[in-house]
């Protein structure tokens, strides 16, 4: 289970994170939703040892993520994949070659057996035969997939997804939506994405949470937070401008 | 309300107080990132293949360049040090007069530059479009130290190349002031090579070689400091990019003063 406690963070005096609550349980997808700027990418970065929090606390199985240094850290870190918002491909590599590397640094398997899983990898998320393209030759949809593909090839506990969605049509988010769900049912890994597509996230996740200047100000089932009482919550669900807007 | 007088008397020393904090904040991140980077470069396990695409980032690709500038950095040594001693007759110290000033100065120097504005400016660039594409915080969440990928491979191959780089300078060079004394002006070849024996010695030559160490240090570490730091975006990698040739130039000349001073 991922916990975060009292989680805060300013830039320059500027407070963005202003002590953060959230529980993810295992397996579950949470969708953390907001609008821009709300603080949900420094929010994920977080989770992920990206930035360090100014204060509270964020357990990963019982670990204080937050205070890891060094091997430590990267210890916990083994256990996650994460799909950032461009897809993070490294565009010197084919696509194949970025599926493979997570399984050539990081395991001993020969160079038949991480073919071998790459091919898997892809096929899973529907890109058999396009593994020898660059990043730059696909379309973004495909290199969203791809971007999963790598991310979920080492079988991670815990998947981080950072808009994995954000500039494409409809129908693709569709597509990636159903992709992240047909691959969960079949690794149950425990899925955090951030997320501003709504209402497609309500039908993808199990839990929504939503952080509003910098804080969770709802969280529960999405059928429980599609009901809030809470002005802010139906504000951004209908997509109505605020009165700061 | 109006401020108090004393107050607006003391900011020039506000002023300079943040710059100065800047300057040793600054200074104290290059150090700390230098300090990374050699960690790194001693930690196995080692990766041979990145360490040869960087040799050949950095070195391999920059010959053509080198072999030019050399050329004809020689041939107008050749050429304004053969005027300047035939006014004295003493044109028979055309070949020592070359091969120091390539050896010892010019061959360090003028190689480090130019590797500078080849490969130092197009190292920043890739980093920094490797940092904002998120590509090495990709490196990073994968519990892989975008130092031991990036950064030392290339500090390295910077170790190896300049002085490769400088001794090809050097030689291209003195051949480059052959052609013009010797080929040209009509000085004799056993004077131009026999003097160059006479007074070049191995002192000399490790001048050369220290300083080229020296520079490929700089150089890397400047440039690869520059790209990993890189923030707003494109434009964030354009001025990281100009900043770190305009650092890496300036440092060259500067460190090449003090090396000067201090060694034989």
């Amino acid at each position: 289970m991922i916990k975060v406690v009292g989680l805060r963070k300013s830039f320059n005096g500027q407070p963005v994170l202003r002590g953060v609550d959230l529980e993810v349980p295992d397996g579950s997808i949470t969708v953390i939703i907001g609008r821009s700027g709300g603080g949900k990418s420094v929010f994920l970065k977080h989770l992920i040892g990206l930035m360090r929090p100014d204060s509270g606390r964020i357990e990963v199985g019982g670990v204080d993520f937050g205070r890891l240094r060094g091997r430590a850290l990267d210890e916990v870190r083994k256990r996650y994949g994460v799909v950032f918002q461009g897809g993070a491909l490294f565009d010197s590599m084919s696509c194949r070659e970025n599926v493979a590397f997570p399984l050539r640094e990081k395991t001993r398997l020969s160079s038949t057996d991480i073919a071998k899983q790459v091919d898997t990898a892809l096929e899973r998320v529907g890109l058999a035969g396009i593994g020898d393209k660059y990043p730059e030759e696909v379309s973004g949809g495909m290199r969203k997939r791809v971007a999963i593909a790598r991310a979920l090839v080492t079988e991670p506990e815990i998947v981080f997804f950072d808009e994995p969605t954000t500039g494409l049509d409809p129908v693709l988010v569709n597509t990636i939506h159903r992709l992240i769900q047909d691959l969960h049912r079949t690794s149950r890994f425990t899925a955090v994405m951030v997320s501003h597509e709504i209402p497609e996230v309500f039908d993808l996740a199990d839990r929504v949470g939503m952080l509003h200047e910098g804080r969770i100000v709802e969280i529960g089932p999405p059928a429980a937070v599609q009901g809030s009482s809470d002005p802010i919550v139906q504000q951004f669900i209908r997509g109505e401008p605020g009165a700061d807007q | 309300m109006a401020e108090p007088p004393l107050a607006s008397a003391l900011r020039p020393v506000e002023g300079l107080g943040r710059f100065v904090l800047h300057i040793v904040n600054s200074a104290g991140r290059f150090g700390t990132f230098l300090g990374q980077a050699l960690a790194a470069m001693v930690t196995p396990p080692f990766k041979l293949w990145p360490l040869l695409g960087r040799i050949n980032y950095i070195g391999f690709r920059s010959l053509l360049i080198i072999l030019l500038t050399g050329a004809f950095t020689g041939m107008v040594l050749g050429l304004q040090i053969f005027f300047t001693l035939s006014r004295f007759g003493s044109e028979a110290f055309l070949g020592p007069a070359v091969a120091l000033s390539l050896i010892r100065e010019l061959g360090p120097v003028l190689a480090a530059l130019m590797v500078t504005g080849r490969a130092g400016s197009a190292l920043t660039a890739e980093l920094g479009i490797m940092r904002i594409t998120e590509q090495i915080d990709a490196l990073t969440v994968m519990a892989l130290s975008p130092m031991r990928y990036l950064v030392a491979p290339s500090l390295i191959a910077g170790l190896i190349t300049f002085p490769m780089m400088t001794a090809l300078f050097d030689v291209v060079g003195i051949f480059g002031g052959y052609l013009v004394g010797v080929e040209l002006l009509g000085l004799s070849e056993g004077t131009y090579f026999g003097e160059m024996q006479t007074f070049v010695d191995m002192g000399d030559i490790m001048t050369g070689f220290w300083k080229s160490v020296c520079f490929g240090v700089i150089v890397t570490w400047v440039c690869t400091y520059k790209g990993f730091h890189v923030s707003r975006g494109a434009e964030g990698v354009a001025a990281a990019t100009t900043q770190a040739v305009v650092l890496s130039s300036v440092l060259i000349l500067v460190w090449d003063y003090f090396l000067g001073t201090v060694l034989p």
